[in-house]
């Protein structure tokens, strides 16, 4: 008897079909803008490009919509399982059908029961207008996807690589992410393209001015991560993820340590004069693990830094004040940028290492037109409620309401450190000098005289300010040497890493924006 | 032609370069002083300083033009 070695012998070419995407014309046209077909990016995202695929046959029965332009798998990246959907532009711009939606809404509801980080691989032209009424209004359409993004957030990890455009409403699944990693000369999200804006509110402007990946990562705030090419922004959520667990109620990983790197010390590398600005930066290497540095927003309101980081394998969360910039002093847009970086750390059980070097928030009427005062409560609130392990350090200078931004001591941060150069005031000597003794100096007429009233001031107020005065007041818990840091803050880390701390009994803050 | 515009509101502190002094990608050619901290504004680009727009104690707003670069 012969044994029967072919069965449903059509299956085989369908798939083939399936997975070869759109048209080879779009294929060509991908090569042409230096972009990816979609499975070639689930294979360098997933570890040996390996991956388990949902819905391969959606609406395979109209003939030209393979997988209905979308790919829906599970993986593992780092050997942690993820969720992923990917658009594919070759099939019809990648854009959203009904049957698109609901397999996007699908593997969003497998992230959500295996508890694991969903990814949004996002090249999409929007919604197909043909097939509104299926993918649109309705309580499976598109608005669904939304609605369990934001739900999943803060459950599990969510990250957006953007490859092409992100338009109208699609152009909020970027904004729900907790990370959003942006292709330069490809990427783009806007509302409204810039033929409507021509068309609509008379506006001439170009792709790249209205919604491009570098307008968005140093201006808008809306991106955080601007990639060069697409390897490179697949393999940047790849060591993002490193950083996190699968989901809120597991601990990111702790891996081994590795040197700071070689260079300056931070005593040679923070200047005593208060007022002159040094790199941040430089002085953040001399206190991370070597090449741990995960820079989030790195081009948007660069007067603050945050970013991923280990502390001798420790997985921390940055916020430091930049003096080269805007002379670290806090604007409407830092505030912003600090703010969702310390939920997102608070979310997934990262501990917080704010580094003060803050002449306060910025005065002036441009800012306070801006809302400068609710935009600084907005980051006071989040950094007061995160329940994370939070070590401040003072750095030097931490003004006004700069060092309750910067988790002060009211702000119950596990220790409170000061290094030698720190000054902690209301404002600085120059300034408190002159609002308490205004009249005083201008009724001094000899100019010799009115120096040595000022300089004479000065001095009493820097004793008034003295940090060891401070440390004897128990404001802050601890003076060391800047050398000393790195290894004060690892063993500091490690001991608070049991910290817990039950909730206030409420539903949730009112956030003033 | 580049103009290098100021990050935010102060005084100029001081003034580093002179028209028509070549200048490199990163230098520093003018520190404001704001909240009491030095604000030093590099050029984005190496060129030539064509014009100066600000002297020594000129209070600047955001944006304000302080120099122009050519080629």
């Amino acid at each position: 008897m012969v044994e029967k070695v072919e069965y449903n012998k059509d299956l085989d070419s369908k798939l083939k079909e399936i997975f070869a995407g759109g048209h080879p014309k779009y294929h060509e046209r991908l090569k042409e803008q230096n972009k990816l077909f979609a499975r070639d990016r689930l294979a360098l995202l997933f570890d040996n490009g390996e991956y388990t695929e949902d819905g391969r046959f959606a609406n395979y029965e109209a003939g030209d919509l393979p997988a209905d332009g979308v790919v829906t798998a599970m993986g593992k990246v780092n050997g942690q399982t993820v969720c992923v959907m990917a658009n594919d532009s070759t099939v019809k711009a990648g854009s959203w059908g009904a049957k698109t939606v609901e397999k996007i809404i699908r593997i969003q509801e497998i992230a959500e029961k295996n508890r694991v980080p969903m990814l949004y691989l996002v090249d999409s032209a929007g919604a197909r207008i043909t097939d509104q009424l299926e993918m649109f209004p309705n309580r499976r359409g598109a608005g669904k996807i939304f609605h369990n993004q934001v739900r999943l957030s803060g459950f599990i990890p969510q990250i957006c690589i953007l490859f092409g455009p992100s338009a109208a409403g699609g152009a909020y699944i970027p904004a729900f992410c907790d990370l959003l990693i942006m292709v330069e000369g490809n990427a783009s999200m806007y509302l409204g393209s810039p033929r409507m804006a021509e068309k609509v509110i008379g506006e001439k402007v170009t792709l790249e001015q209205m919604g491009g990946a570098r307008m968005h990562c140093s201006i808008s705030g809306c991106g955080d991560v601007l990639a060069a090419n697409e390897e490179e922004a697949i393999a940047e959520a790849r060591r993002y993820l490193e950083y996190f667990p699968a989901n809120y109620t597991e601990k990111p990983a702790v891996k081994e340590t590795i040197e700071a790197k070689a260079g300056r010390t931070l005593e040679a590398i923070i200047p005593e004069n208060q007022n002159a600005p040094f790199d941040m930066y430089e002085a953040i290497d001399a206190l991370i693990d070597e090449g741990s540095f995960f820079d989030v927003k790195k081009l948007f309101a660069p007067e603050i830094i945050t970013g991923l980081a280990r502390i001798e394998g420790q997985p921390v969360g940055i916020i430091a004040n930049q003096p080269k910039v805007k002379g670290g002093v806090l604007f409407v847009d830092s505030a912003d940028k600090a703010t969702k970086f310390i939920n997102l750390c608070d979310a997934f059980s990262i501990p917080l290492l704010f580094l003060a070097d803050v002449p306060g928030f910025m005065i002036g009427t441009s800012v306070e037109r801006a809302g400068i005062i609710r935009h600084g409560a907005k980051l006071i609130m989040a950094m007061s409620s995160a329940t994370v392990p939070k070590i401040s350090v003072i750095v030097r200078k931490a003004y006004g309401a700069g060092l309750y931004a910067m988790a002060g001591p009211a702000f119950e941060p596990d220790v409170c450190i000061a290094l030698p150069t720190a000054q902690i005031a209301v404002m600085g000597p120059e300034a408190a000098v002159n609002a308490v003794y205004s009249n005083k100096i201008e009724s001094i007429e000899d100019p010799k005289e009115k120096l040595a009233f000022v300089q004479e001031k000065h001095r009493e107020y820097k004793e008034e300010i003295d940090i060891y005065k401070m440390a004897s007041e128990m404001i802050i818990d601890d003076i060391i040497e800047p050398s000393d840091l790195r290894s004060v803050l690892a063993d500091r880390f490690r001991l608070y890493s049991t910290k817990e701390i039950a909730q206030a009994p409420r539903k949730h803050p009112v956030y003033p924006v | 032609m580049t103009q290098l515009k100021s990050s935010m509101a102060g005084t100029v502190f001081t003034v580093n370069v002179a028209v028509g002094e070549q200048v490199a990608a990163g230098q520093v050619v003018i520190v404001l002083e704001s909240m009491k901290m030095e604000i030093p504004v590099e050029a984005e680009t190496a060129g030539i300083v064509t014009a100066i727009n600000v002297n020594v104690g000129d209070f600047v707003n955001e944006n304000d033009v302080l120099i122009t670069l050519g080629e």
